[in-house]
């Protein structure tokens, strides 16, 4: 049961072609990843998936519905969540604040009930102040939850990109290379995690990443892409063997004695 | 003493001495202590001054709506709208066209500035709320001068000598006529709207402010439908502004469309900035600012204008965020 | 007068008020191409070079006399004083800001423009100044529509003006250096090229063209006022969107387009004079909803 489809997709941007047409699917509970040489069209990837670039063709199929050039905000309402390369916190806003903004599409308090505080209200106040605190603990910061966002370290800071992705319930979760910028140590967590977030919470997860070794344990799919088109498909073992992929990688070994 | 700053003993006195009162201040019983007390100074003052004074301080009040409901967009929401004073416009005209021509009770007319100024906030907003916030601020002016021009070109609205001899409302059979009925009819407005302000900021509605105006795409990603939260700020902001209008027009009995010019949009956000945008404390010390400082420095005559332009142009470069202090985390 | 006639006279002064905002509109899009600000200072800018030029005039009159020589003499001096002013303002206001937020720069572009309008306000006391022209009402008859050497003279000035300026921009280093800066500054700046100097450069220029006009609005009107920059800035600015705010060409196009339509505009039964005003701003309005990027311009696509 693919929770999400993209079929024969394309972007092209004046006269650039980013993505040329790409077809992949990601099944319902999976861990998947997407990878590719620099400048493959990853994250243009993400961008389409998410509503942020329209495509120019082609049609993104979620939870057997076309959200192909629909509104940001739908899609992630829709239950796709996603975290963002360089991380986008609300810098002068508490840890807490930012994950409750995950929240905001979760519940519904409009003026008029905020400003009388009615009891309802109230009740989802508190609803959401919880469950944010769930999603930090989740991560492992909830003791951070009062501080000032861009004061945290660069690594607790990633984690609270992903328990504010958390707190929009989401059904599938794209992670735009979440190991950039960590040590070794917490490599390892964010495997364990990602597994965690798959095994306790059944939210599917599709991320980019560069780090091979992290990709090869985590992912039961791994999609490459390079210039913007689908070259190999499978298992770690199946794509690290793939000579397609290795080419993609390290160039063609003929091309290479060719200018020397 | 449990939020002490982190400056060593040594540190200049001012400075620690500055710290420590806001970090009382922090306190929430102290700060309801504080407010209570303002408040009784406020409800006192008419004895203590003539009708002069009572003119100068309902007129603070009443600019402390005005920015506290501009404070709401740009605050808040951190859109720039340079045309305030329309909604301004369309709550005082409301008022004077229903009473004056069609005799209707001067309450009945709120509910109807409300609606008015609510749509006026989505027309305006609608389909400009998409926009970057320079063309914004641009058309936002833009608007500003069309419901001046419009207000000063028809019929109903009195044309360019506006309207005259609205009447003056009663409650409960008692007539609001003079200056000290006004005043507390603003001051309770006043703190009103630094009520709902501040019910506002710390709800859902609030944070979503929030995050729009620091990073527009990562509150779409998270959901966050902008231009809905954006329109949210704008008619909230247009309604304060309606209603201010009402009053303002039962007030002063008669409106011209030179009220509501572009510098009067220019002197509530002045207001706004320089106390502080999006601190409610910072917005009503403005606004007290706006309205004294004239009345202090009068010999200044024509130039009053021109020192606020400097100031507003200093506080920008210097001091941004205005002359209340930052919240400490 | 017979309609061809009206149309005739209204596109004589469609074509001048459309130099006008031709010129005020270039520095708006020269600005906002560089380093996408929109600087609400510049209308006050054409009203400081109207009033420059007033007291240049008045100087210089003694001794060239005031009609053509002088005017001409003092646009150019005042063209290099507003200009430089211009420069000034962008180091002292603008550049300090560029890593604020957005609406901090935006707010400053206010303080700056109401600066200079209250300034001069405060100086002139409010009253509209005489501008000392002595010039003839001589000029063509094209029928029953007359056309003054005034009108026929400004509206060259003006054509000179802005070939120079599009031979500067396309065929000068200096021209080719502000293109590329507007396209990716950091990338400029890589290559070596000295981007605030740069920049300046194009404020100055910008302002000396908002300054150039202002004088010959002060020439063609009559009178100078210290509020006159606020219409003009958004009608300026209306041209710029119309054709594609960044772009040179669509400012120049824009303008012309605007005055055109503003002047056969006030010839609308329900138009006229009173609502010429709402009719331009409708316009801009109805565009930045619509077709944002303008006649000319590019669609900018935020990369992520």
């Amino acid at each position: 049961m693919a929770l999400l489809d993209v079929k024969n997709l394309v972007l092209s941007f004046s006269g650039l072609q980013v993505i040329n047409d790409l077809t992949f699917s990601v099944e319902d509970g999976s861990i998947a990843s997407l990878i590719g040489p620099n400048g493959a069209g990853k994250t243009s990837v993400f961008n389409c998936l998410t509503g942020f670039y329209k495509p120019t063709g082609g049609d993104i199929l979620f939870d057997q519905k076309k959200i192909t050039r629909k509104k940001p905000h739908k899609i992630t309402q829709l239950g796709m969540a996603r975290t963002f390369q360089n991380l986008r916190l609300f810098k002068s806003m508490t840890v807490l604040e930012n994950v409750m903004s995950g929240m905001h599409c979760r519940s519904s308090a409009g003026p008029v009930s905020s400003i009388l505080r009615t009891n309802s209200q109230q009740k989802e106040e508190a609803e959401i102040t919880t469950f944010c605190e769930e999603c930090l603990d989740f991560v492992g910061i909830l003791d951070e939850k009062d501080r000032t966002a861009s004061n945290l370290s660069y690594g607790h800071q990633r984690r609270v990109e992903w328990a504010r992705a958390l707190a929009t319930k989401p059904k599938i979760l794209l992670l735009d290379e979440p190991a950039a910028g960590l040590n070794y140590d917490e490599k390892q967590q964010l495997i364990s995690l990602i597994k965690r977030i798959r095994d306790e919470l059944s939210i599917t997860i599709l991320l980019i990443e560069h780090d091979m070794g992290l990709v090869m344990k985590v992912s039961e799919k791994i999609t490459v892409i390079d210039y913007g088109q689908k070259i190999a498909q499978g298992n770690a073992e199946e794509v690290q063997n793939n000579p397609k992929v290795i080419e993609a990688y390290l160039g063609k070994e003929e091309e290479e004695e060719e200018v020397a | 003493m449990g939020n002490s700053s982190n400056t060593p003993p040594n540190e200049n006195n001012v400075e620690s001495i500055r710290t420590g009162l806001f970090d009382r201040l922090q306190d929430q019983k102290n700060r309801l202590f504080i407010l209570l007390v303002l408040a009784a100074i406020a409800t006192l003052f008419p004895l203590v001054t003539d009708n002069y004074g009572l003119e100068v301080l309902t007129n603070v009040w009443f600019y402390v709506i005005l920015c506290l409901g501009l404070n709401i967009v740009v605050g808040y929401a951190g859109l720039l709208d340079l045309g305030y004073a329309a909604f301004f416009a369309v709550g005082a005209y409301t008022t004077g066209i229903l009473t004056s021509e069609f005799g209707v009770n001067f309450w009945l007319t709120i509910p109807v500035a409300i609606l008015f100024s609510a749509c006026a906030g989505c027309i305006i907003g609608g389909p400009t709320l998409r926009l970057r916030s320079d063309y914004l601020a641009i058309v936002t002016l833009g608007f500003g001068e069309i419901v001046r021009i419009i207000a000063r070109n028809l019929e109903i609205t009195g044309g360019a000598s506006g309207l005259i001899g609205i009447e003056r409302p009663s409650i409960f059979g008692f007539q609001l006529t003079q200056i000290i009925h006004f005043y507390y009819v603003f001051l309770i407005l006043a703190i009103i709207a630094g009520f709902v302000s501040y019910r506002l900021q710390h709800s859902r509605m609030g944070r979503a402010w929030q995050y729009v105006r620091e990073d527009e795409d990562a509150a779409e990603a998270m959901g966050i439908n902008r231009v809905a939260v954006k329109l949210y700020a704008y008619v909230t902001g247009a309604i304060f502004g309606g209603v201010a209008g009402c009053f303002f027009a039962a007030k002063m009995s008669a409106i011209s469309p030179e009220t509501f010019q572009f510098q009067q949009s220019v002197l509530i956000l002045l207001g706004v900035v320089l106390g502080g945008m999006g601190k409610i404390p910072g917005v009503i010390i403005g606004a007290f600012a706006l309205v004294l400082f004239p009345e202090v420095f009068r010999d200044l005559g024509s130039m009053r204008i021109l020192v606020f332009a400097i100031v507003m142009l200093i506080i920008m470069l210097y001091r941004p965020e205005g002359i209340w202090p930052a919240k400490k985390t | 007068m017979s309609i061809q006639d009206i149309l005739l006279q209204q596109l004589a002064n469609g074509l001048i008020l459309g130099s006008f905002y031709a010129l005020v509109a270039l520095g708006y899009t020269m600005v906002y191409g560089i380093i996408k600000l929109l600087n609400f200072a510049h209308g006050d800018l054409y009203m400081i070079g109207s009033f420059v030029g007033f007291i240049l005039l008045s100087f210089l009159s003694p001794f060239i006399g005031n009609s053509w020589a002088g005017i001409l003499s003092s646009m150019v001096f005042s063209m290099i004083a507003v200009g430089l002013l211009g420069v000034l303002i962008q180091r002292i206001a603008y550049v300090p800001m560029l890593s604020a937020p957005r609406l901090s720069i935006l707010i400053t572009a206010l303080a700056v423009s109401m600066v200079l309008s209250n300034s001069v306000m405060a100086l002139t006391d409010g009253q509209y100044l005489a501008f000392p022209t002595d010039l003839s009402f001589d000029g063509v008859e094209l029928g029953n529509v007359f056309i003054t050497n005034t009108q026929m003279i400004l509206v060259g000035a003006s054509l000179v003006l802005m070939v120079v300026l599009y031979l500067f921009v396309h065929k000068t280093l200096y021209g080719k250096a502000m293109r590329a800066i507007a396209i990716d500054q950091d990338a400029c700046r890589l290559m070596g090229i000295n981007v605030n100097k740069i920049i300046a450069l194009t404020f100055f220029i910008g302002t000396s063209l908002a300054a150039a006009a202002g004088i010959m609005a002060g020439t063609y009107y009559g009178s100078i006022h210290f509020f006159m920059g606020f219409v003009i800035g958004l009608k300026a600015f209306t041209a710029a969107v119309i054709g594609g705010i960044g772009s040179i060409p669509g400012a120049m196009l824009g303008g012309l387009l605007l005055g055109l339509l503003e002047s056969f505009g006030t010839q609308i039964p329900f138009i006229g004079t009173e609502w010429k005003d709402v009719f331009s701003f409708g316009i801009l309005i109805l565009l930045l909803v619509f077709k944002p990027t303008g006649i000319l311009g590019k669609t900018e696509i935020e990369r992520m």
